[in-house]
Protein backbone atom coordinates (compact mmCIF):
# COMPACT_ATOMS: atom_id res chain seq x y z
CA UNK A 1 0.00 0.00 0.00
CA UNK A 2 1.40 3.38 -1.01
CA UNK A 3 1.37 6.51 1.07
CA UNK A 4 -1.47 7.92 -1.01
CA UNK A 5 -3.59 4.77 -1.15
CA UNK A 6 -7.11 4.97 0.22
CA UNK A 7 -9.98 2.50 0.26
CA UNK A 8 -13.26 3.83 -1.05
CA UNK A 9 -16.17 1.52 -0.25
CA UNK A 10 -14.09 -1.61 -0.73
CA UNK A 11 -12.14 -0.52 -3.82
CA UNK A 12 -8.56 0.60 -3.41
CA UNK A 13 -7.59 3.91 -5.01
CA UNK A 14 -3.94 4.72 -5.81
CA UNK A 15 -4.65 8.18 -4.45
CA UNK A 16 -7.70 10.01 -3.12
CA UNK A 17 -8.04 12.53 -5.96
CA UNK A 18 -11.20 12.23 -8.04
CA UNK A 19 -12.17 14.84 -10.65
CA UNK A 20 -15.79 15.73 -9.98
CA UNK A 21 -18.73 15.13 -12.24
CA UNK A 22 -19.48 17.87 -14.75
CA UNK A 23 -15.91 19.16 -14.82
CA UNK A 24 -14.27 16.17 -16.49
CA UNK A 25 -16.65 15.12 -19.26
CA UNK A 26 -16.23 11.42 -20.01
CA UNK A 27 -12.50 11.63 -19.41
CA UNK A 28 -11.12 11.58 -22.92
CA UNK A 29 -11.12 15.40 -23.21
CA UNK A 30 -8.54 15.39 -20.42
CA UNK A 31 -6.65 12.42 -21.83
CA UNK A 32 -5.49 14.88 -24.48
CA UNK A 33 -3.79 16.92 -21.75
CA UNK A 34 -2.27 14.10 -19.66
CA UNK A 35 -2.44 10.36 -18.90
CA UNK A 36 -5.56 10.27 -16.74
CA UNK A 37 -4.58 6.90 -15.27
CA UNK A 38 -2.70 8.88 -12.62
CA UNK A 39 -6.07 9.70 -11.03
CA UNK A 40 -7.63 7.77 -8.16
CA UNK A 41 -10.66 7.60 -10.43
CA UNK A 42 -13.04 10.24 -11.79
CA UNK A 43 -16.77 10.82 -11.71
CA UNK A 44 -18.17 11.14 -15.22
CA UNK A 45 -20.68 13.68 -16.54
CA UNK A 46 -24.07 13.42 -14.82
CA UNK A 47 -26.13 10.94 -16.81
CA UNK A 48 -29.90 10.81 -17.08
CA UNK A 49 -32.31 8.25 -18.52
CA UNK A 50 -33.10 10.40 -21.58
CA UNK A 51 -30.67 12.61 -23.54
CA UNK A 52 -30.66 16.26 -22.45
CA UNK A 53 -29.43 19.44 -24.12
CA UNK A 54 -29.50 21.35 -20.85
CA UNK A 55 -30.17 25.02 -20.27
CA UNK A 56 -29.96 27.94 -22.70
CA UNK A 57 -26.68 29.89 -22.84
CA UNK A 58 -25.03 31.85 -21.27
CA UNK A 59 -24.53 29.07 -18.76
CA UNK A 60 -21.35 30.37 -17.12
CA UNK A 61 -20.42 33.41 -15.03
CA UNK A 62 -17.32 34.48 -13.13
CA UNK A 63 -17.59 35.26 -9.42
CA UNK A 64 -15.03 36.18 -6.75
CA UNK A 65 -12.73 33.17 -6.29
CA UNK A 66 -14.92 30.95 -8.40
CA UNK A 67 -17.58 30.54 -11.00
CA UNK A 68 -21.28 29.92 -11.46
CA UNK A 69 -22.67 27.36 -13.87
CA UNK A 70 -26.14 26.47 -15.05
CA UNK A 71 -25.34 23.77 -17.60
CA UNK A 72 -28.43 21.79 -16.69
CA UNK A 73 -27.23 18.19 -16.99
CA UNK A 74 -26.42 18.15 -20.69
CA UNK A 75 -25.71 14.50 -21.51
CA UNK A 76 -26.43 11.99 -24.27
CA UNK A 77 -28.61 9.74 -22.07
CA UNK A 78 -27.69 6.49 -20.35
CA UNK A 79 -27.95 4.26 -23.46
CA UNK A 80 -25.51 6.37 -25.46
CA UNK A 81 -23.20 6.80 -22.48
CA UNK A 82 -22.92 3.01 -22.40
CA UNK A 83 -22.72 2.44 -26.15
CA UNK A 84 -20.51 5.41 -27.10
CA UNK A 85 -18.82 7.17 -24.18
CA UNK A 86 -17.68 4.19 -22.12
CA UNK A 87 -15.98 2.41 -25.08
CA UNK A 88 -14.11 5.64 -25.90
CA UNK A 89 -13.13 6.00 -22.25
CA UNK A 90 -11.86 2.42 -22.13
CA UNK A 91 -9.13 3.33 -24.60
CA UNK A 92 -7.64 5.97 -22.30
CA UNK A 93 -8.62 4.95 -18.76
CA UNK A 94 -7.94 1.53 -17.32
CA UNK A 95 -9.31 1.94 -13.80
CA UNK A 96 -12.82 1.73 -12.44
CA UNK A 97 -14.78 4.90 -13.11
CA UNK A 98 -17.44 6.49 -10.93
CA UNK A 99 -20.79 6.69 -12.72
CA UNK A 100 -22.67 9.87 -11.86
CA UNK A 101 -26.43 9.52 -12.23
CA UNK A 102 -29.22 12.06 -12.09
CA UNK A 103 -32.95 11.75 -12.52
CA UNK A 104 -36.40 13.30 -12.43
CA UNK A 105 -38.17 10.46 -10.66
CA UNK A 106 -37.24 7.59 -8.36
CA UNK A 107 -37.80 5.23 -11.32
CA UNK A 108 -35.40 7.27 -13.49
CA UNK A 109 -32.64 6.90 -10.94
CA UNK A 110 -33.19 3.16 -10.57
CA UNK A 111 -33.35 2.66 -14.35
CA UNK A 112 -30.08 4.48 -15.10
CA UNK A 113 -28.27 3.00 -12.11
CA UNK A 114 -29.26 -0.56 -13.02
CA UNK A 115 -27.91 -0.05 -16.56
CA UNK A 116 -24.63 1.49 -15.43
CA UNK A 117 -24.17 -0.97 -12.57
CA UNK A 118 -23.94 -3.73 -15.17
CA UNK A 119 -20.97 -2.07 -16.87
CA UNK A 120 -17.66 -3.62 -15.98
CA UNK A 121 -15.84 -0.26 -16.14
CA UNK A 122 -18.09 1.21 -13.45
CA UNK A 123 -16.75 0.88 -9.90
CA UNK A 124 -19.18 3.07 -7.98
CA UNK A 125 -22.51 4.76 -8.56
CA UNK A 126 -22.59 8.38 -7.47
CA UNK A 127 -26.22 9.37 -7.24
CA UNK A 128 -26.73 13.09 -7.71
CA UNK A 129 -29.72 14.19 -5.66
CA UNK A 130 -28.45 17.73 -5.65
CA UNK A 131 -28.40 19.37 -9.09
CA UNK A 132 -29.50 22.97 -8.54
CA UNK A 133 -29.88 23.76 -12.25
CA UNK A 134 -32.78 21.66 -13.34
CA UNK A 135 -36.35 22.35 -12.32
CA UNK A 136 -37.78 19.33 -10.56
CA UNK A 137 -34.56 17.45 -11.09
CA UNK A 138 -32.16 16.19 -8.51
CA UNK A 139 -32.13 18.86 -5.86
CA UNK A 140 -35.75 18.29 -4.90
CA UNK A 141 -34.73 14.78 -3.81
CA UNK A 142 -31.70 16.06 -1.95
CA UNK A 143 -33.51 18.63 0.17
CA UNK A 144 -35.99 16.23 1.78
CA UNK A 145 -34.73 13.35 3.97
CA UNK A 146 -37.67 11.12 3.01
CA UNK A 147 -37.17 11.63 -0.74
CA UNK A 148 -33.40 11.17 -0.37
CA UNK A 149 -34.00 7.88 1.45
CA UNK A 150 -36.49 6.77 -1.19
CA UNK A 151 -33.99 7.32 -4.02
CA UNK A 152 -31.29 5.56 -2.01
CA UNK A 153 -33.48 2.51 -1.41
CA UNK A 154 -34.57 2.32 -5.04
CA UNK A 155 -30.97 2.45 -6.28
CA UNK A 156 -29.72 0.00 -3.66
CA UNK A 157 -32.37 -2.51 -4.78
CA UNK A 158 -30.86 -2.65 -8.29
CA UNK A 159 -27.18 -1.97 -7.56
CA UNK A 160 -24.46 -4.50 -6.89
CA UNK A 161 -21.78 -1.80 -6.67
CA UNK A 162 -21.24 0.78 -3.93
CA UNK A 163 -23.84 3.55 -3.96
CA UNK A 164 -22.59 7.01 -3.04
CA UNK A 165 -25.24 9.69 -2.54
CA UNK A 166 -24.16 13.18 -3.64
CA UNK A 167 -25.71 15.84 -1.45
CA UNK A 168 -26.77 19.43 -1.90
CA UNK A 169 -25.52 22.17 0.43
CA UNK A 170 -28.71 24.14 -0.24
CA UNK A 171 -30.41 22.77 2.87
CA UNK A 172 -30.84 23.80 6.49
CA UNK A 173 -29.24 20.69 8.00
CA UNK A 174 -27.18 18.52 5.67
CA UNK A 175 -26.52 15.90 8.37
CA UNK A 176 -30.21 15.04 8.41
CA UNK A 177 -30.12 14.17 4.69
CA UNK A 178 -26.84 12.26 5.10
CA UNK A 179 -28.28 10.18 7.94
CA UNK A 180 -31.44 9.44 5.96
CA UNK A 181 -29.27 8.13 3.07
CA UNK A 182 -27.14 6.04 5.44
CA UNK A 183 -30.23 4.54 7.09
CA UNK A 184 -31.62 3.70 3.64
CA UNK A 185 -28.51 1.69 2.84
CA UNK A 186 -26.12 4.11 1.12
CA UNK A 187 -22.51 2.91 1.01
CA UNK A 188 -21.05 6.40 0.98
CA UNK A 189 -21.81 10.13 0.85
CA UNK A 190 -20.25 12.77 -1.34
CA UNK A 191 -20.64 16.50 -0.77
CA UNK A 192 -21.01 19.30 -1.58
CA UNK A 193 -22.68 19.99 -4.91
CA UNK A 194 -22.72 23.67 -5.88
CA UNK A 195 -24.34 26.44 -3.84
CA UNK A 196 -27.09 28.39 -5.56
CA UNK A 197 -26.07 31.86 -6.62
CA UNK A 198 -26.46 34.51 -9.32
CA UNK A 199 -24.84 37.54 -10.96
CA UNK A 200 -26.34 40.58 -12.68
CA UNK A 201 -24.74 42.35 -15.63
CA UNK A 202 -24.56 46.03 -14.61
CA UNK A 203 -24.75 47.22 -18.23
CA UNK A 204 -27.79 45.22 -19.30
CA UNK A 205 -29.36 45.05 -15.80
CA UNK A 206 -30.16 41.41 -16.55
CA UNK A 207 -28.85 38.20 -14.93
CA UNK A 208 -25.58 37.08 -16.53
CA UNK A 209 -26.86 33.50 -16.67
CA UNK A 210 -29.87 32.92 -18.92
CA UNK A 211 -31.35 30.53 -16.35
CA UNK A 212 -30.99 33.38 -13.78
CA UNK A 213 -29.56 31.19 -11.01
CA UNK A 214 -26.69 28.76 -11.15
CA UNK A 215 -24.39 26.77 -8.91
CA UNK A 216 -21.38 28.46 -7.31
CA UNK A 217 -18.13 26.50 -7.17
CA UNK A 218 -14.43 27.17 -6.81
CA UNK A 219 -12.28 28.27 -3.84
CA UNK A 220 -15.09 30.63 -2.74
CA UNK A 221 -17.07 27.65 -1.42
CA UNK A 222 -14.18 25.70 0.17
CA UNK A 223 -14.73 26.75 3.82
CA UNK A 224 -18.45 26.02 3.57
CA UNK A 225 -17.77 22.64 1.98
CA UNK A 226 -15.15 21.81 4.61
CA UNK A 227 -17.56 22.68 7.42
CA UNK A 228 -20.32 20.50 5.93
CA UNK A 229 -17.95 17.58 5.34
CA UNK A 230 -16.82 17.84 8.96
CA UNK A 231 -20.45 17.82 10.14
CA UNK A 232 -21.46 14.89 7.95
CA UNK A 233 -18.39 12.85 8.94
CA UNK A 234 -19.54 13.16 12.53
CA UNK A 235 -23.11 12.20 11.69
CA UNK A 236 -22.56 9.02 9.65
CA UNK A 237 -20.30 5.95 9.77
CA UNK A 238 -20.08 5.34 6.00
CA UNK A 239 -17.20 6.83 3.95
CA UNK A 240 -17.49 10.44 2.87
CA UNK A 241 -16.00 12.06 -0.24
CA UNK A 242 -15.28 15.74 0.37
CA UNK A 243 -15.51 18.28 -2.41
CA UNK A 244 -16.09 21.98 -2.94
CA UNK A 245 -13.41 24.39 -4.06
CA UNK A 246 -10.40 22.08 -3.63
CA UNK A 247 -7.54 23.62 -5.59
CA UNK A 248 -4.35 22.31 -3.94
CA UNK A 249 -2.83 19.34 -2.12
CA UNK A 250 -3.19 21.34 1.10
CA UNK A 251 -6.93 21.75 0.49
CA UNK A 252 -7.18 18.00 -0.09
CA UNK A 253 -5.39 17.31 3.21
CA UNK A 254 -7.70 19.71 5.05
CA UNK A 255 -10.72 17.87 3.65
CA UNK A 256 -9.26 14.56 4.80
CA UNK A 257 -8.48 15.97 8.24
CA UNK A 258 -12.17 16.88 8.41
CA UNK A 259 -12.89 13.20 7.89
CA UNK A 260 -13.16 12.70 4.13
CA UNK A 261 -11.92 9.33 2.81
CA UNK A 262 -11.29 10.80 -0.64
CA UNK A 263 -11.72 14.16 -2.35
CA UNK A 264 -13.30 15.35 -5.56
CA UNK A 265 -11.81 18.23 -7.51
CA UNK A 266 -14.28 20.20 -9.60
CA UNK A 267 -14.06 23.72 -10.96
CA UNK A 268 -10.26 23.72 -10.67
CA UNK A 269 -10.11 21.36 -13.69
CA UNK A 270 -11.79 24.00 -15.84
CA UNK A 271 -9.48 26.84 -14.83
CA UNK A 272 -6.42 24.61 -15.24
CA UNK A 273 -6.69 21.32 -17.15
CA UNK A 274 -3.75 19.93 -15.15
CA UNK A 275 -5.24 20.81 -11.72
CA UNK A 276 -6.06 17.27 -10.55
CA UNK A 277 -2.73 15.87 -11.75
CA UNK A 278 -0.84 18.65 -9.96
CA UNK A 279 -2.69 18.00 -6.70
CA UNK A 280 -1.70 14.32 -6.85
CA UNK A 281 1.92 15.23 -7.61
CA UNK A 282 2.01 17.80 -4.81
CA UNK A 283 0.52 15.51 -2.15
CA UNK A 284 3.73 13.71 -1.02
CA UNK A 285 5.62 16.98 -0.38
CA UNK A 286 2.63 18.49 1.41
CA UNK A 287 2.35 15.34 3.55
CA UNK A 288 6.06 15.57 4.41
CA UNK A 289 5.63 19.17 5.42
CA UNK A 290 2.79 18.33 7.81
CA UNK A 291 4.38 15.05 8.97
CA UNK A 292 1.72 12.77 7.54
CA UNK A 293 3.17 9.30 6.86
CA UNK A 294 0.18 7.96 4.96
CA UNK A 295 -3.27 9.30 4.17
CA UNK A 296 -4.78 6.33 5.99
CA UNK A 297 -3.72 7.89 9.29
CA UNK A 298 -6.00 10.91 8.80
CA UNK A 299 -9.12 9.84 10.66
CA UNK A 300 -10.99 13.08 10.81
CA UNK A 301 -10.48 13.47 14.54
CA UNK A 302 -9.73 17.17 14.34
CA UNK B 1 -4.16 22.05 -27.44
CA UNK B 2 -1.30 23.03 -25.20
CA UNK B 3 -0.77 24.92 -21.98
CA UNK B 4 2.10 27.33 -22.55
CA UNK B 5 3.75 30.31 -20.90
CA UNK B 6 3.86 33.11 -23.44
CA UNK B 7 5.90 36.31 -23.21
CA UNK B 8 4.12 39.57 -23.97
CA UNK B 9 6.20 41.58 -26.43
CA UNK B 10 3.64 44.26 -27.24
CA UNK B 11 0.32 45.45 -25.81
CA UNK B 12 -0.85 48.71 -27.35
CA UNK B 13 -4.10 50.59 -27.84
CA UNK B 14 -5.06 50.68 -31.55
CA UNK B 15 -8.59 52.16 -31.39
CA UNK B 16 -11.12 53.22 -28.80
CA UNK B 17 -11.09 50.47 -26.10
CA UNK B 18 -9.32 48.15 -28.54
CA UNK B 19 -5.85 46.71 -27.88
CA UNK B 20 -3.36 44.65 -29.81
CA UNK B 21 -1.17 42.15 -27.92
CA UNK B 22 1.72 40.11 -29.30
CA UNK B 23 2.70 36.94 -27.44
CA UNK B 24 5.78 34.81 -28.04
CA UNK B 25 7.23 31.43 -27.18
CA UNK B 26 9.65 29.59 -29.50
CA UNK B 27 7.65 26.38 -28.91
CA UNK B 28 4.34 27.91 -29.92
CA UNK B 29 2.86 26.36 -33.05
CA UNK B 30 1.23 28.46 -35.73
CA UNK B 31 -2.40 29.08 -34.73
CA UNK B 32 -5.09 28.74 -37.39
CA UNK B 33 -7.45 31.60 -38.28
CA UNK B 34 -10.71 31.14 -36.36
CA UNK B 35 -8.96 29.36 -33.49
CA UNK B 36 -8.67 31.01 -30.09
CA UNK B 37 -6.40 31.07 -27.08
CA UNK B 38 -7.58 31.04 -23.45
CA UNK B 39 -5.66 33.37 -21.16
CA UNK B 40 -5.30 33.11 -17.40
CA UNK B 41 -5.52 36.51 -15.72
CA UNK B 42 -4.28 37.09 -12.17
CA UNK B 43 -7.06 37.41 -9.63
CA UNK B 44 -9.75 36.07 -11.95
CA UNK B 45 -10.95 32.50 -11.84
CA UNK B 46 -11.93 31.69 -15.39
CA UNK B 47 -9.62 32.17 -18.34
CA UNK B 48 -10.59 34.65 -21.04
CA UNK B 49 -10.95 33.25 -24.57
CA UNK B 50 -9.63 35.59 -27.30
CA UNK B 51 -9.51 34.79 -31.02
CA UNK B 52 -6.30 34.62 -32.98
CA UNK B 53 -5.63 37.61 -35.25
CA UNK B 54 -2.25 36.68 -36.73
CA UNK B 55 0.13 33.85 -35.97
CA UNK B 56 3.39 32.38 -37.19
CA UNK B 57 5.35 29.60 -35.53
CA UNK B 58 6.59 31.16 -32.27
CA UNK B 59 4.11 34.00 -31.98
CA UNK B 60 0.46 34.95 -31.88
CA UNK B 61 -1.24 38.33 -32.18
CA UNK B 62 -4.58 39.05 -30.55
CA UNK B 63 -6.78 42.13 -30.85
CA UNK B 64 -9.33 42.52 -28.08
CA UNK B 65 -11.84 45.04 -26.84
CA UNK B 66 -12.08 46.07 -23.20
CA UNK B 67 -15.58 44.98 -22.22
CA UNK B 68 -15.20 43.97 -18.58
CA UNK B 69 -12.87 43.22 -15.70
CA UNK B 70 -10.88 40.53 -17.50
CA UNK B 71 -10.11 42.45 -20.68
CA UNK B 72 -9.54 45.63 -18.67
CA UNK B 73 -6.86 43.83 -16.68
CA UNK B 74 -5.41 42.35 -19.87
CA UNK B 75 -5.05 45.86 -21.28
CA UNK B 76 -2.82 46.84 -18.34
CA UNK B 77 -0.33 44.00 -18.84
CA UNK B 78 3.07 45.31 -19.83
CA UNK B 79 5.74 44.19 -22.22
CA UNK B 80 7.96 41.38 -20.94
CA UNK B 81 5.30 39.98 -18.62
CA UNK B 82 4.40 36.30 -18.96
CA UNK B 83 0.93 34.81 -19.38
CA UNK B 84 -0.36 31.26 -18.79
CA UNK B 85 -2.24 30.46 -22.00
CA UNK B 86 -4.08 27.46 -23.46
CA UNK B 87 -3.30 27.50 -27.18
CA UNK B 88 -4.64 25.80 -30.30
CA UNK B 89 -8.28 25.81 -29.19
CA UNK B 90 -11.28 25.48 -31.49
CA UNK B 91 -11.63 24.28 -35.06
CA UNK B 92 -10.81 27.37 -37.14
CA UNK B 93 -12.07 28.32 -40.58
CA UNK B 94 -12.04 25.78 -43.42
CA UNK B 95 -10.28 27.51 -46.30
CA UNK B 96 -10.95 24.77 -48.84
CA UNK B 97 -14.47 26.02 -49.58
CA UNK B 98 -13.56 29.62 -50.38
CA UNK B 99 -13.92 29.52 -54.17
CA UNK B 100 -11.88 32.04 -56.16
CA UNK B 101 -13.26 35.34 -54.80
CA UNK B 102 -14.40 34.95 -51.18
CA UNK B 103 -15.92 37.71 -49.06
CA UNK B 104 -14.91 38.43 -45.45
CA UNK B 105 -17.41 40.17 -43.17
CA UNK B 106 -16.19 41.38 -39.78
CA UNK B 107 -17.85 43.41 -37.06
CA UNK B 108 -15.86 45.17 -34.31
CA UNK B 109 -13.55 42.69 -32.58
CA UNK B 110 -14.91 40.11 -35.03
CA UNK B 111 -12.49 41.65 -37.54
CA UNK B 112 -9.20 40.23 -36.12
CA UNK B 113 -9.74 36.53 -36.98
CA UNK B 114 -10.34 37.58 -40.59
CA UNK B 115 -6.90 39.19 -40.92
CA UNK B 116 -4.91 35.95 -40.90
CA UNK B 117 -7.66 34.32 -42.91
CA UNK B 118 -7.35 37.04 -45.56
CA UNK B 119 -3.60 36.55 -45.72
CA UNK B 120 -3.88 32.79 -46.17
CA UNK B 121 -6.61 33.13 -48.80
CA UNK B 122 -4.58 35.72 -50.70
CA UNK B 123 -1.47 33.52 -50.53
CA UNK B 124 -3.59 30.74 -52.00
CA UNK B 125 -4.29 33.00 -54.98
CA UNK B 126 -7.80 34.08 -54.04
CA UNK B 127 -9.24 37.49 -54.80
CA UNK B 128 -10.39 38.57 -51.33
CA UNK B 129 -13.00 41.26 -50.61
CA UNK B 130 -13.66 42.54 -47.09
CA UNK B 131 -16.39 44.55 -45.42
CA UNK B 132 -15.54 45.72 -41.89
CA UNK B 133 -18.25 47.17 -39.66
CA UNK B 134 -17.85 49.41 -36.61
CA UNK B 135 -20.07 51.67 -34.50
CA UNK B 136 -18.09 54.84 -35.06
CA UNK B 137 -14.86 56.21 -36.54
CA UNK B 138 -12.94 56.07 -33.23
CA UNK B 139 -13.42 52.30 -33.09
CA UNK B 140 -12.19 51.57 -36.62
CA UNK B 141 -9.09 49.38 -36.97
CA UNK B 142 -7.72 46.80 -39.38
CA UNK B 143 -8.55 48.58 -42.64
CA UNK B 144 -4.86 49.06 -43.41
CA UNK B 145 -4.06 45.38 -42.89
CA UNK B 146 -6.61 44.35 -45.52
CA UNK B 147 -5.56 47.09 -47.94
CA UNK B 148 -1.90 46.03 -47.66
CA UNK B 149 -2.98 42.60 -48.80
CA UNK B 150 -4.70 44.20 -51.81
CA UNK B 151 -8.14 43.17 -50.58
CA UNK B 152 -10.98 45.31 -51.87
CA UNK B 153 -11.97 46.74 -48.48
CA UNK B 154 -15.09 48.63 -47.42
CA UNK B 155 -15.58 50.05 -43.94
CA UNK B 156 -19.02 50.79 -42.53
CA UNK B 157 -19.92 52.74 -39.40
CA UNK B 158 -23.34 52.77 -37.80
CA UNK B 159 -23.23 56.55 -37.27
CA UNK B 160 -21.74 57.30 -40.67
CA UNK B 161 -18.66 58.99 -39.19
CA UNK B 162 -16.38 56.92 -41.44
CA UNK B 163 -16.89 54.98 -44.68
CA UNK B 164 -20.35 53.77 -45.63
CA UNK B 165 -23.11 54.64 -43.15
CA UNK B 166 -24.85 51.55 -41.82
CA UNK B 167 -24.04 47.88 -41.14
CA UNK B 168 -21.84 45.43 -43.05
CA UNK B 169 -24.99 44.11 -44.68
CA UNK B 170 -25.57 47.59 -46.19
CA UNK B 171 -22.30 47.30 -48.12
CA UNK B 172 -22.36 43.74 -49.44
CA UNK B 173 -20.75 43.36 -52.88
CA UNK B 174 -22.90 41.76 -55.54
CA UNK B 175 -20.54 39.02 -56.52
CA UNK B 176 -18.60 36.68 -54.23
CA UNK B 177 -17.89 32.94 -54.29
CA UNK B 178 -18.26 32.21 -50.57
CA UNK B 179 -18.12 34.14 -47.30
CA UNK B 180 -16.48 34.03 -43.88
CA UNK B 181 -17.81 36.11 -41.00
CA UNK B 182 -17.17 36.93 -37.35
CA UNK B 183 -18.89 39.54 -35.18
CA UNK B 184 -21.61 40.15 -32.61
CA UNK B 185 -24.63 37.87 -32.82
CA UNK B 186 -27.09 40.48 -34.22
CA UNK B 187 -24.64 41.05 -37.08
CA UNK B 188 -24.26 37.32 -37.69
CA UNK B 189 -28.04 36.96 -37.89
CA UNK B 190 -28.23 39.81 -40.41
CA UNK B 191 -25.39 38.29 -42.46
CA UNK B 192 -27.16 34.95 -42.44
CA UNK B 193 -30.23 36.55 -44.02
CA UNK B 194 -28.47 38.92 -46.41
CA UNK B 195 -25.92 36.58 -47.99
CA UNK B 196 -26.61 34.59 -51.14
CA UNK B 197 -23.88 31.95 -50.94
CA UNK B 198 -22.78 29.38 -48.43
CA UNK B 199 -20.36 30.51 -45.73
CA UNK B 200 -18.84 30.05 -42.29
CA UNK B 201 -19.68 31.88 -39.04
CA UNK B 202 -17.44 32.23 -36.01
CA UNK B 203 -19.44 32.43 -32.78
CA UNK B 204 -18.76 33.90 -29.39
CA UNK B 205 -20.02 32.42 -26.11
CA UNK B 206 -19.23 32.59 -22.42
CA UNK B 207 -16.99 29.60 -21.69
CA UNK B 208 -16.00 27.68 -18.60
CA UNK B 209 -12.97 25.73 -19.73
CA UNK B 210 -12.51 26.43 -23.47
CA UNK B 211 -11.52 22.85 -24.26
CA UNK B 212 -14.74 20.87 -24.28
CA UNK B 213 -15.05 19.63 -20.71
CA UNK B 214 -17.77 21.67 -19.05
CA UNK B 215 -20.55 21.97 -21.66
CA UNK B 216 -20.81 25.66 -20.75
CA UNK B 217 -20.93 26.88 -24.36
CA UNK B 218 -23.11 24.29 -26.07
CA UNK B 219 -25.44 25.18 -28.91
CA UNK B 220 -27.99 23.31 -31.00
CA UNK B 221 -27.25 22.80 -34.70
CA UNK B 222 -28.92 20.95 -37.56
CA UNK B 223 -26.30 18.23 -37.07
CA UNK B 224 -26.75 17.92 -33.29
CA UNK B 225 -25.36 19.58 -30.19
CA UNK B 226 -22.01 21.27 -30.57
CA UNK B 227 -19.62 22.97 -28.18
CA UNK B 228 -18.58 26.42 -29.41
CA UNK B 229 -15.14 25.84 -27.89
CA UNK B 230 -14.55 22.45 -29.46
CA UNK B 231 -16.64 21.70 -32.56
CA UNK B 232 -16.78 25.51 -33.06
CA UNK B 233 -16.29 28.39 -32.84
CA UNK B 234 -16.71 28.19 -36.62
CA UNK B 235 -19.96 26.70 -37.88
CA UNK B 236 -21.15 26.26 -41.47
CA UNK B 237 -24.14 28.36 -42.53
CA UNK B 238 -26.18 25.23 -43.34
CA UNK B 239 -25.90 23.79 -39.83
CA UNK B 240 -26.84 26.89 -37.83
CA UNK B 241 -30.02 26.90 -35.76
CA UNK B 242 -30.80 30.34 -34.31
CA UNK B 243 -32.55 30.22 -30.97
CA UNK B 244 -35.11 32.92 -30.38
Amino acid sequence: MGRLTVNLCGIELDNPVIPASGTFGFGYEFAQWYDINCLGTFSFKGTTREPRFGNPTPRIAECPAGMINAVGLQNPGVEKVISEELPKLKEVFHKKVMANVSGFSVEDYAYSCEKLDAEEQVGWLEVNISCPNVHGGGMSFGTDPKAAAEVTRAVKRVATKPVIMKLSPNVTDITEIAKACEDAGADGISLINTLQGMRINLKTRKPVIKNVMGGVSGPAVFPIALRMVWQVCRAVKIPVIGMGGIASAEDALEMMMAGATAVEVGAANLADPYASKKIIEDLPAAMDQYRIQSLGELKGDC
Amino acid sequence: MKQQILRVTENIRIAENVYKMVLENPELEEQKPGQFINIRIDGLYLRRPISVCESDPGNVVIIYKVVGKGTEQLSRIRKREYLDVLTGLGNGYDLSKAGDHPLLLGGGVGVPPLIKLARMLRDAGKEVQAVLGFNTKAEVFGEGAFQEMDCKTTVTTVDGSYGVKGFVTDALPEDYSYFYTCGPEPMLRAVYKATCTSGQFSFEERMGCGFGACMGCSCKTITGYKRICREGPVLEKEEILWDD
